[in-house]
């Protein structure tokens, strides 16, 4: 069971699938359950504190915005731990302020660095396509497997 | 700053998310019922949110799913349900979150026709996609009939 990173890290169709496959998605639910679960300093909503981009200094340069430093706290973590990375391109979902832009490129930059299994995709437009994609995500998991 | 005292430590939540032409968030919420011990089960519009300890929220989902296995989807959440920091009751206008489901709903019934076809077909007799990354070059023909198209 190889743990995924998956773009963009709130998809519901990637956690499913992956999930689905036998493997576990690494998604930014499971960052932020952490975080809301943990004793500290009120910090609503997501208790994200000042601590997050001192911590984010590990993936970013400090004159990057705390923003992105903050976000990456999230990320970071999960872009070290994970084996292989499950990529959609084309994702308007993820498209947000320019903080949130900046951290996707940094996180697919990341990820593009480590040398790990990387399927890069586009959303399906019709069902000939969703077929594709489905077997393309199916066959990237099952070759995981046999790497492992 | 306040302290925090987190609530619900050593839970998980996870929503299931239905689209079905024959199962409701309804029948899914009923089922859920019946096999579920010492979860918080919440019907919502597009399926079930369940919270609670993770085996017993795994079991729960594995349990519904097998309602109908190509339509249902599971995904992990991170706020507990009703949070007032994340609830709509609370902020008005749908959860921040609601936007990212919505969007893909539009694509699910694609993975599930999908899903259907993959049970009866090899993943590997299906030609992989195209390298999203690789982006074509303009041909001529292209460009001609671009220039072409164009208003006088």
């Amino acid at each position: 069971m190889a743990k995924v990173f998956i773009y963009p890290a709130t998809s519901l169709i990637l956690t499913d699938m992956v999930t689905r496959f036998g493997h576990t998605p690494l998604s930014s639910a499971v960052a932020i359950r952490e975080r809301i679960q943990t004793a500290g300093l009120e910090s609503v909503p997501l208790q994200i504190t000042p601590e997050e981009p001192k911590k984010g200094l590990r993936w970013a340069a400090v004159e990057v915005p705390s923003g992105v430093r903050g976000r990456m706290a999230l990320y970071g973590p999960m872009i070290e731990e994970c084996e292989a990375a499950i990529i959609i391109n084309d994702a308007d979902m993820a498209f947000g302020c320019m903080g949130c832009a900046r951290t996707n490129e940094l996180i697919k930059f990341l990820i593009r660095q480590k040398e790990i299994p990387i399927l890069d995709l586009t959303y399906p437009k019709d069902e000939t396509e969703g077929v594709t994609f489905v077997a393309a995500i199916k066959r990237f998991l099952s070759e995981l497997e046999v790497k492992q | 700053m306040t302290d925090y005292q987190p609530a619900h430590v050593g839970t998980v939540t996870k929503y299931v998310v239905v689209e079905s032409f024959t199962v409701t968030p309804a029948d899914l919420a009923v089922r859920a019922y019946e096999i579920s011990q010492g979860v918080m089960i919440k019907e919502t519009c597009f399926g079930l949110v369940i919270m609670g300890r993770e085996e017993e929220v795994n079991r729960i989902t594995n349990e519904v799913r097998k309602l109908d296995p190509d339509h249902i989807f599971v995904k992990d959440r991170g706020f507990p349900p009703g949070d007032p920091r994340r609830c709509r009751a609370n902020l008005g206008g749908a959860r921040p979150g609601f936007h990212g489901i919505e969007y893909e709903m539009t694509i699910l019934p694609y993975i599930s026709h999908a899903l259907e076809t993959l049970a009866t077909r090899d993943a590997k007799t299906v030609p992989a996609p195209a390298d999203v990354r690789t982006r074509p070059k303009l041909d001529i023909y292209t460009l001609k009939k671009m220039i072409d198209a164009q208003e006088p």
